[in-house]
């Protein structure tokens, strides 16, 4: 199976070389040309998700180290290498869950420049991809970086009206990140005399060297989980990104920042990682109470729930550096719920838009009336978005809960208030939108979800719920991975 | 059949119906959903009594089936799995039976509204919840029934949702029990990091280990079993209304009345007691949390009788009355006799579960009058409801003669309370002599309260004869009430319709069948429930009953104690309970309009009851404001003028000053931007490459 990793990684960029050979021949966008760009777009991310099916099905749970793993010289001294482990794998596997649902939710809503959008999100794709496969340290930032390209353009293209502000916003932030890690990486491979992952994973940092490599990471990560005071970029970027973008925003872009504390902060700067776990607490708990009471008070919805995602991702910073197997293995849990749930929350927001162009809370109400379909689908994600047991938001909030109550009790308690304030913004948003009556003359005639829709939110639904249900399926595939991470993290810090 | 498979299909059995009726109940219509959800609750039922008769008579052994693992991590292991024993056998019948005698009454009950196949689908769904709450073997799946019968009910509560009222208690309710959830969720992590473990099995032998050790949590050094204990009576106090968490419950009755009786009176607000008869092992070595316990559990009895003394809405009073049974279950549990407090579980689900779905009933009768001073004289048009009514009274004041052992239902529960309560008073003192004083003053108002429904309702004089059956809301006595006490909580006509079909005949009349049938079975459970089981639950033979699911301390042996209470703790609960319903004849019948007369001049007490101890308004002055304030303050405060305005946004200006000198830059095209990163990111990458190699 060598290679499947490179496969899954650039078979986006088939249906990229597809669509621009098709626009070689036709080169005007009349209908036919349009739909035949979304066909080969789906068709693509659909062939690379099942080839990450297939590698999940291939994957030793029990073996902890990089499996599928690549490594050819590239250049100027550099290698191409490329491995996935129980940390990764399933990051690989959401990316390539996700992209097919965000071009079936882009089918009618994006009316301009279809072909260079669905180009957008391949690239996107495979850019992603690369970041949870790569194997060094340069490859790795150029995935990164790179990564944010796509997204750049799609908010800036295709967003709503602030979009220059709220791109600008995102770029700005990041930049700020990447600039700083840049320095990091060079830094490391100057001092170890080596690019390769696994063997930086070994190789033991000085602990004050560790201390400037840890906060240079931090930079970076931190704006992208995001992890507050660094998280005002988010709610503008999703207000003004289209629907999908946003998916992919929430889904897919938040989690490379925990899955970049994972592999990095953690294994190679342990020292500094417990040196800091403190700060990071406290900046957890402050994230979940502060943007919880913010998301209250937001009228519009997809800023609300855009904080409720600021404030979930709190509890994956808090789990990962707990540093034991519970906070861990919850907080990716927490991520792929997350990635899920948000996710469908913002498709859940994008149907309304899309057929009011309005996301003013104030707009709607007693939607349940005229769509009972929907305020199902709504009620089933508001309430993976509370955590309530049975779905798969339950499980990661819990996990971390108790996995950091072992570091930190007064971090529990703090984190634990997040049950209750989730309760009250998400329940009164869709209190808000869809019960009572309808009393705007302008939703008399809205219409319930349609078949697309539907085979839309078919799967995050049954993966909410099988993953409520039935969690074990993904910690069977993460735990010889954390397990092994925890044990070296808790040896190195000599806990 | 094995015992296995019984118990599993009983516990699978709503969930099929819930799923059947909600996900297909358009496609096969209100009949068909009502049938395959009422159908498989009958069947549940059924075999829940057969389990519990091979639990009582046949020597059953307890057992626990794992089905399928759920979260497990590390030691961290919780199972899918269906635990039997003496305390989930008591629930089983009490869940099912009232679930399914609700289900058929509901067909009447609801019988002219739009969402019949969305309302039986909740009600199974429910119902598959608290089965999994009280089979649980481990602390998550009890987590998971525990929410799952908190989404239910907020789904109910909420079941009219086009009523802002309605919606707004459904939202209270998930919220405040998520307050007790948020300590129920530190307990558990509290229990796990202290035995290693989240299995029931697992941590009871090992508790004894931590009797006398210490635990550091939050800054501070507790009593190890103490806290976990306490914890996790947090969690109970949400879900049982308890005191301070109890404001929830009076709202609840929003939601349809069959809900009310089956999720607000008969089993999910007993969950909390029955958590803390479940972890007994753990309780009976946590001294001070059981004096916690004690004490909530008498001031919400207390609390809870005296709110129900001064409401109107005949919902609302056995609501207040439920909080306060369940007070009494409480502080049965935190004195150390978990079998009474069970026992009265058990007994309280016929006799509440009766008195709701009789209230319903006349409400029903009534074209949804719900405001008892608009009622009176009933009895003549509504002969059955009132002969079960009456059952029902006599049942939760515990009518009955202690020398001869002979009683209605409550008679042999609350008794046993109070005799509990005085008996721990005597070892103990403190905490539970105060317990014994507040039960019998308790079960004086309690006497009063229930006999003033039943008189205001269906004695005196008719005040409905003229009066267009209660669509006013303006009542004199209620003017200055606030807000938050919205009186006369009609339900809902579905599609307007007003009168069933009754043509413009105002007149109160007699429930169907399909309604009395589910009342008169009850009746029979309020009549005999404590006869036939008082020796299995708290008498003689309480050992071979409960066979090990509840544990007593060494030093336990209130259940003994208080059989031999002195005659006065035994005649007591009558006496109080005959001033109590003395008081109420005099002033609802003899000197009928008194009542009224004494609410009309809005005396401070009257007031202080009427608006319930003024709990929302304090609530809603403190935490409910103080939410929206930092809401606001974080948002506008801390995210745009403290954040963006020294980051981004000052940036910006910043760069906007640079920018009319460096032109182009700021010409805010996103392209340059991007144009810009990108040439960034490649100059500083080529300039680290060309500098390392």
């Amino acid at each position: 199976m060598t290679g499947i990793l490179s496969l899954i990684t650039y078979s986006p960029l088939i249906g990229v070389a597809a669509i621009l050979l098709l626009r070689a021949f036709r080169p005007h966008d009349d209908e036919s040309t349009i739909r035949a760009v979304k066909w080969i777009t789906l068709v693509t991310t659909l062939a690379t998700l099942a080839l990450s099916v297939l590698l999940v099905a291939q994957y030793d749970p029990a073996n902890p180290g990089f499996q599928f793993v690549e490594d050819h010289a590239w250049f100027a001294g550099l290698h191409y290498r490329m491995g996935v482990d129980g940390i990764s794998i399933l990051f690989v596997l959401l990316t390539a869950f996700l992209l097919p649902i965000c071009i079936a939710a882009s089918w009618n809503s994006i009316e301009k420049r279809v072909p260079a959008y669905m180009v957008c999100f391949l690239v996107l794709e495979t850019l992603v991809i690369g970041v949870f496969c790569a194997l060094d340290l340069v490859l790795f930032y150029l995935f990164f970086e790179f990564g944010l390209v796509p997204m750049f353009l799609i908010i800036g293209i295709w967003g709503g009206k602030r979009r220059v502000y709220a791109a600008y916003k995102f770029f700005l932030y990041t930049l700020l990140g990447s600039v700083l890690m840049l320095a990091a990486i060079l830094l490391m491979i100057g001092v170890s005399g080596t690019s390769s992952i696994p063997e930086l994973m070994n190789y033991k940092f000085d602990p004050h060297l560790q201390t400037w490599l840890w906060l240079a990471f931090f930079a970076s990560f931190a704006v992208k989980m995001p992890m507050w005071p660094v998280h005002t970029w988010l709610p503008d970027a999703h207000v003004e990104a289209p629907t999908a973008g946003s998916v992919i925003l929430a889904g897919i872009l938040l989690k490379m920042g925990g899955y970049g504390f994972l592999r990095f902060s953690l294994p190679m700067f342990p020292q500094a990682s417990d040196y800091f776990a403190p700060l990071v607490f406290a900046l957890s708990v402050i994230a979940i109470v502060y943007t919880s009471l913010v998301a209250f008070r937001q009228t519009d919805i997809k800023k609300l729930i855009a904080y409720s995602s600021v404030a979930h991702m709190g509890f994956v910073t808090m789990g990962i550096f707990a540093g034991n197997a519970l906070g861990v293995q919850g907080a990716i849990f927490q991520m792929l719920s997350h990635g899920v749930i948000s996710g469908a929350l913002f498709l859940c927001v994008g149907v309304v838009y899309d057929r009011m162009h309005t996301r003013e809370i104030a707009f709607y109400g007693g939607l349940v009336n005229r769509m009972p379909w929907y305020a199902a689908t709504f009620m089933l994600f508001t309430m993976g978005n509370v955590g309530l047991p049975g779905t798969s938001g339950f499980v990661g909030e819990i996990t971390t809960m108790v996995g950091v109550y072992e570091v930190s009790t007064w971090t529990a308690v703090v984190a634990a208030t997040g049950v209750i304030f989730s309760a009250v913004y998400a329940l009164s948003l869709y209190r808000r939108v869809v019960f009572g009556e309808i009393t705007n003359p302008a939703l008399a005639d809205i219409t319930d979800l349609d078949w697309r829709e539907v085979a839309i939110f078919a799967p995050l639904i049954a993966m909410t719920l099988y993953l409520g249900v039935y969690p074990a399926a993904v910690f069977d595939l993460t735990q010889a991975s954390v397990d092994n991470l925890a044990a070296v993290y808790r040896a190195a810090i000599g806990g | 059949m094995t015992p296995q498979s019984l118990i599993t299909t009983v516990v699978f059995a709503p969930l099929i119906g819930a799923i059947v009726a909600g996900l297909f109940g358009r496609r096969i219509g209100n009949m068909a959903s009502q049938t395959v959800t009422t159908g498989l609750l009958i069947l549940a039922a059924v075999l829940s009594w057969t389990i519990f008769a091979q639990w009582t008579w046949g020597g059953l052994e307890p057992f626990t089936i794992q089905l399928l693992p759920f979260i497990n991590i590390g030691e961290f292991q919780s199972n899918w799995s269906i635990r039997l024993d003496g305390l989930s056998a008591v629930m089983l019948v009490v869940v099912t039976s009232v679930s399914c005698l609700v289900h058929v009454y509901s067909w009447g009950y609801m019988a002219e509204d739009d969402s019949k196949p969305r309302f039986f689908a909740y009600l199974s769904l429910f119902t598959f919840a608290m089965l999994a709450l009280v089979t649980a073997a481990d602390f998550m799946q009890l987590f998971f029934g525990w929410e799952g019968v908190g989404l239910a009910s907020y789904l109910l509560i909420g079941f009219w949702f086009k009523k802002p009222t309605a919606n707004a208690a459904s939202i209270k309710a998930f919220v405040v029990n998520r307050v007790g959830d948020f300590g129920f969720a530190l307990g558990i992590m509290t229990v796990f990091w202290m035995f290693g473990t989240i299995q029931f099995a697992e941590i009871f032998p090992k508790v004894p280990e931590f009797a006398n050790q210490g635990w550091w949590f939050a800054g501070s050094y507790w009593h190890a079993v103490d806290l976990a204990c306490a914890l996790l009576f947090v969690g109970a106090m949400g879900k049982s209304a308890q005191f301070f968490l109890h404001t929830w419950l009076p709202d609840a009755m929003e939601g349809p009345t069959p809900v009310s009786a089956l999720i607000h009176a008969a089993t999910m607000v007993t969950a909390g007691v029955y958590m803390v008869c479940l972890l007994s092992p753990m309780f009976e070595y946590a001294p001070y949390t059981k004096q916690i316990v004690t004490l909530i559990g008498a001031v919400t009895a207390l609390f809870a009788a005296t709110v129900g003394l001064a409401q109107n809405d005949i919902k609302r009073v056995i609501a207040y009355s439920t909080c306060s049974q369940l007070g009494y279950m409480f502080f049965a549990a935190g004195v150390g006799a978990y079998q009474a407090a069970m026992f009265h579980l058990f007994t309280h689900a016929f006799f509440k579960a009766l008195l709701f779905l009789g209230a319903g009933s006349v409400i029903h009768g009534m074209h949804h009058e719900q405001d008892m001073r608009k009622m009176g004289g009933l009895w003549k048009y509504l002969p059955i409801t009132y002969v079960v009514m009456t059952i029902g009274t006599l049942a939760i004041t515990g009518f009955g003669i202690p020398s001869l052992h002979l009683g209605f239902a409550g008679f042999y529960s609350k008794d046993t309370i109070i005799e509990s309560a005085f008996a721990a008073g005597q070892q103990f003192g403190g905490v539970a002599y105060f317990a014994f004083v507040i039960s019998l003053f308790a079960a004086g108002l309690t006497a009063f309260y229930s006999w003033r429904l039943a008189f205001m309702t269906f004695h005196g004089t008719p005040k409905w004869a003229h009066d267009d059956h209660g669509h006013d809301h303006g009542h004199a006595a209620d003017d200055h009430a606030s807000s938050a006490q919205i009186e006369s909580h009609d339900e809902p006509l579905p599609n307007g319709h007003d009168d069933h079909g009754h043509g413009h005949d105002h007149k109160p009349h007699e429930s169907p069948w399909i309604m009395l049938v589910p009342l008169i079975l009850l009746a029979f459970g309020a009549v005999a429930a404590g006869y036939v089981f008082v020796d299995h639950f708290v008498g003689e033979g309480w050992k071979d009953f409960w066979r090990g699911a509840i544990f007593n301390g060494a030093d336990n042996h209130i259940l003994e104690h208080a059989h031999h209470s002195p005659t006065w703790v035994k005649w007591a609960p009558l006496a109080v309970s005959a001033v109590g319903f003395g008081i109420a004849y005099y002033v609802y019948i003899m000197r009928e309009g008194l009542g009224a007369a004494l609410a009309a001049r809005k005396g401070p007490l009257w007031t202080f009851l009427y608006n319930k101890w003024f709990f929302d308004e304090l609530y809603e002055a403190t935490f409910v404001r103080a939410a929206k304030f930092l809401g606001d303050l974080f948002w506008k405060g801390g995210d745009q003028k403290i954040i963006d305005g020294l980051g981004p946004d000052g940036v910006s200006a910043l760069s906007y000053k640079l920018g009319r000198r460096a032109g182009r830059l700021q010409s805010g095209y996103v392209y340059h931007y991007a144009f810009v990163m990108l040439l960034g990111v490649a100059g500083l990458l080529s300039y680290a490459l060309w500098a390392w190699a």
